[in-house]
C-alpha cells in the first residue's frame, strides 16, 4: 500500500492574516503552520498504513517555508516527504495547485504505484475545498471527500468512507487507487515523541520544481491563475458594540435590543 | 434590482431541490441571475410541471432537465452539468451559478476543470463587472476580510453562499419555461458507489444554512439545550452548535458551525455558553448582527459581539425569550 498524503502550509490561525497589495495572501510573515486539518489527513493516512502495511509519502507545494508541513508530517511518521517549490508557483489558485500536485503525485507513481491520495477537507486560508476534487479529476480518481470515518479493503481494493452532509449522512465506496479527503472527525491526530521527532530530523525532503515535474510555468502560478483578485479590504471594526452585565434585567435589556434593530 | 442588458449571454443556475421542490437558495440565485443575463435553469432529475411552473414564475426562460444526474455523486454531476453547458452556451462566455454547499463545490469543480472555467466559490455577492465579467465578493480570514474578485476567463462558475441575498419574484407576467431534456452519458472512468445514505429527519425549525437568525449553544449549555431552544423557537430561528457541543453529543453533528462545519450568514446570530474560538469565529463571524450571552467577561467572543450579556445564559436566555412573547402581545 503507498499512500500520499497533501499537506499545505497557511499562516497561522492564531495570527493576524492578511492580503497584500496584489490580493494575494501574505505567506511572508514567517508564522506559518501546517493546516491543521492536514493533521487529520496525516494521521489518517499513518494509520492506514499501519493497518495494512505500506509506506506513507507527505506532499506539500508552496514556498520555502512550507518544508515545515512535510517535516510535520514526517513526525507524525510519514516515510518520505516531497516539497514541490518554485516562484512561478507563487500565485496559484486551486486549479494551478491541484495540476501541480496531480504531476508531483504522478512522480511518485514512477517509484511504485500510489494506492491512495489523502487530503484534508479544507485548507484555512482559502477555504474553498475544492483542492481534492481537482486533484482527483486531474489524476483520474474516483473520489470519496468529507470522510468522518475511513476504512480500508485491500482484498476488494476499495476505500469505504462515512461522511455527514446538510441533509443525509452517507457511505460512500470507491475502486483502489482512489483519492480522499478527510475532516476532523476522521481520527485524534497523534502529537509525535522525541523520538520521532529526531527520527524525523535525520529524513531527507526531496524537493522538485516545475521543471522536474515538466510542467509549463504558464499553467500555473499567476500566469495560470483563472481568477483575479480586484482589491481586498479589511473590514472596519463592529460599531456601537454594547457589553451589559447582568443585574437581573439583562434579558430584557437583550429582548430591547432586538426590538430596536427590528431583529424579532 | 437592475436587469441584465438584452442579447448578453445566458446565465445557467442549478436549482437544488427536495421533494421535487425548488430548495429556498434557488430563489437566490434566481434573483441574482436575473441581474446578469437572461436566466436558464439545470435540473438534476426529471423536472416535474410544478417546478417548471414555478421556475417560469421566477423570470426562467427554459429549463435544462437531466434525469440522469439524479443518481450521480457530485463529481460526475459535475461532468453531467459541463455536457448541458457546452450544448446551451457553446464554448462562449457564460456564467453558472450554484448554491455553495459541499456537494455543489464539488460541481462546480469538475464542471470547471471539464469546461476550462474559472471558479468562485462561497461568494457572499455577486455584480455585474464592467466588462460583464461577474465579480464575487468573498469573505476570508474569519471574515475579517473582503475580497472582489473576478475570472481571467470567459466562462465563470460561482457558488454563492446561502442566504447572502434576499429572494424576490421579478414583476411581470410568469413565463412558461421550454423544458429540454439531456440525455448525457456519464464519462468513463473510476467512479465512487453510494453504498448507504440516510437523510436526516425534516425539523420544524429552518435550515441552519439558510436560517435568518441562528441561536447556538456551547460547552456552557452543558447539554441542556432546551433555553437555546426556546429562544431559536420564538425568533422562528434555527439551533447551532460548537464543536465541543457536538463532539458531547448533546446534538448532531450537523448542527456544528465553523470553519470544519457549517458557515453561515444569517441577520441575527445568538452565541450561548460560547467562547468563540477562532475556528468558531471563521464560520459565524459575517453574520450581520452578533449577541453573545456568556459568564466570562474575558471571552473572545466579546471581542466581535455588537451586543454582549455578561450572564448565566440559564437565566438571560429564558428573560428575553419570555419578554419577546409579551413585546409581540402573545404572553
Ligand atoms: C479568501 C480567499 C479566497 C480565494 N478565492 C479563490 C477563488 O475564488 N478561486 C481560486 O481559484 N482561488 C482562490 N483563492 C486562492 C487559494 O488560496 C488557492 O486557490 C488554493 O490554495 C486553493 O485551495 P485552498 O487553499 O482553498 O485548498 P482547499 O481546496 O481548501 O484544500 C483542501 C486540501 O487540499 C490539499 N492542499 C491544498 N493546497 C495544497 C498545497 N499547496 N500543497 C499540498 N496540499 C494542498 C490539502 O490537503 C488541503 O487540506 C482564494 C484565497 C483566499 C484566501
Ligand atoms: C482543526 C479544528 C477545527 C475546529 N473546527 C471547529 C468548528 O468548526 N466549530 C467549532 O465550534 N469549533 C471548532 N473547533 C474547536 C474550537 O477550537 C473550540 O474548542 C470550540 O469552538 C469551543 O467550543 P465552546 O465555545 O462551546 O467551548 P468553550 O471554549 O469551553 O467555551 C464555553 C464557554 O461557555 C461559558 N459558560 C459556561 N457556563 C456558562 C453559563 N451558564 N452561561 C453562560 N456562559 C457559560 C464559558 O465562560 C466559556 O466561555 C475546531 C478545532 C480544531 C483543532
Amino acid at each position: 500500500m503507498r499512500i500520499v498524503v497533501c499537506v499545505k502550509h497557511v499562516p497561522d490561525l492564531q495570527s493576524d492574516r492578511r492580503f497584500t497589495d496584489e490580493g494575494r495572501v501574505d505567506r511572508d510573515q514567517g508564522d506559518g503552520t501546517l493546516n491543521e486539518l492536514d493533521e487529520n489527513a496525516v494521521e489518517a493516512a499513518v494509520t492506514l498504513a499501519e493497518q495494512h502495511g505500506g509506506e506513507v509519502v507527505a506532499l506539500t507545494m508552496g514556498p520555502a517555508d512550507a518544508e515545515d508541513a512535510v517535516r510535520r508530517a514526517l513526525q507524525m511518521g510519514a516515510d518520505d516527504a516531497v516539497h514541490v517549490v518554485d516562484d512561478a508557483l507563487a500565485g496559484s489558485d486551486a486549479f494551478g495547485t491541484a495540476l501541480t500536485l496531480a504531476a508531483a503525485v504522478r512522480r511518485i507513481g514512477e517509484a511504485g504505484p500510489v494506492d491512495l491520495v489523502v487530503t484534508g477537507m479544507a485548507a484555512l486560508d482559502g477555504l474553498m475545498s475544492v483542492v481534492p476534487t481537482l486533484l482527483a479529476g486531474h489524476l483520474g480518481l474516483a473520489q470519496a471527500t468529507l470522510a468522518a470515518e475511513v476504512t480500508l479493503d485491500p482484498a476488494a481494493a476499495t476505500v469505504r468512507v462515512r461522511r455527514e452532509l446538510d441533509h443525509a449522512s452517507e457511505v460512500v465506496e470507491a475502486p483502489l487507487p482512489a483519492l480522499v479527503s478527510v475532516t476532523d472527525q476522521a481520527n485524534q491526530p497523534r502529537y509525535p515523541n522525541f523520538k520521532a521527532i529526531m527520527a524525523a530530523r535525520k529524513k531527507a525532503v526531496t524537493a522538485w520544481t516545475l521543471a522536474d515535474l515538466g510542467l509549463d510555468p504558464a499553467e500555473v502560478g499567476d500566469a495560470g491563475a483563472r481568477t483575479r483578485v480586484l482589491e481586498a479590504t479589511p473590514r472596519p471594526p463592529r460599531e456601537n458594540r454594547v457589553l451589559v452585565t447582568d443585574e437581573g434585567d439583562a434579558g430584557l435589556r437583550l429582548a430591547a435590543f432586538l426590538a430596536e434593530n427590528r431583529l424579532v | 434590482m437592475t436587469t441584465a442588458a438584452p442579447g448578453a449571454a445566458p446565465v445557467l443556475v442549478v436549482v437544488d431541490h427536495h421533494d421535487d421542490a425548488p430548495r429556498s437558495s434557488a430563489y437566490e440565485l434566481l434573483t441574482v441571475a436575473r441581474t446578469l443575463g437572461p436566466v436558464e435553469a439545470v435540473w438534476f432529475g426529471a423536472a416535474p410541471e410544478a417546478a417548471v411552473d414555478r421556475l417560469g414564475a421566477w423570470g426562467v426562460a427554459r429549463v435544462h432537465a437531466v434525469p440522469a444526474a439524479a443518481d450521480l455523486l457530485p463529481p460526475e454531476r459535475g461532468e453531467a452539468l459541463a455536457a448541458v453547458v457546452e450544448a446551451v452556451a457553446g464554448p462562449g462566455a457564460s456564467t453558472v451559478l450554484l448554491a455553495s454547499t459541499f456537494e455543489n463545490k464539488e460541481t462546480a469543480a469538475r464542471l470547471a476543470l471539464a469546461t476550462g472555467a474559472g471558479l468562485m466559490v462561497d461568494a457572499a455577492a455577486l455584480e455585474a463587472g464592467p466588462d460583464g465579467r461577474v465579480v464575487a465578493v468573498q469573505q476570508a480570514f474569519a471574515a475579517t476580510w473582503t475580497l472582489r474578485a473576478c475570472t481571467t476567463t470567459p466562462r465563470a462558475v460561482v457558488a454563492l453562499k446561502p442566504n447572502a441575498v434576499a429572494a424576490v419574484a421579478p414583476d411581470g407576467a410568469p413565463t412558461q419555461p421550454e423544458v429540454l431534456t439531456h440525455d448525457v452519458v456519464p464519462a468513463a472512468g473510476p467512479v465512487a458507489r453510494l453504498v448507504e445514505r440516510t437523510p436526516r429527519p425534516a425539523s420544524d425549525r429552518p435550515d441552519l444554512g439558510e436560517a435568518q437568525v441562528v441561536v447556538v449553544g456551547g460547552r456552557g449549555t452543558e447539554g441542556d439545550f432546551s433555553a437555546v431552544e426556546e429562544l431559536a423557537d420564538v425568533l422562528g430561528g434555527a439551533v447551532g452548535a460548537t464543536r465541543v457541543a457536538t463532539d458531547e453529543g448533546w446534538i448532531g453533528h450537523e448542527a456544528q458551525i465553523g470553519q470544519t462545519g457549517v458557515t453561515i450568514t444569517p441577520r441575527l446570530y445568538i452565541g450561548a455558553g460560547v467562547s468563540g474560538a477562532v475556528h468558531h469565529r471563521g464560520g459565524m463571524q459575517a453574520s450581520g448582527t452578533i449577541v453573545a450571552v456568556n459568564s466570562d467577561p474575558e471571552s473572545p467572543i466579546f471581542e466581535i459581539a455588537d451586543f454582549g450579556v455578561v450572564g448565566d445564559l440559564f437565566t438571560v436566555l429564558p428573560q428575553a425569550a419570555a419578554e419577546i412573547r409579551r413585546i409581540r402581545g402573545e404572553a
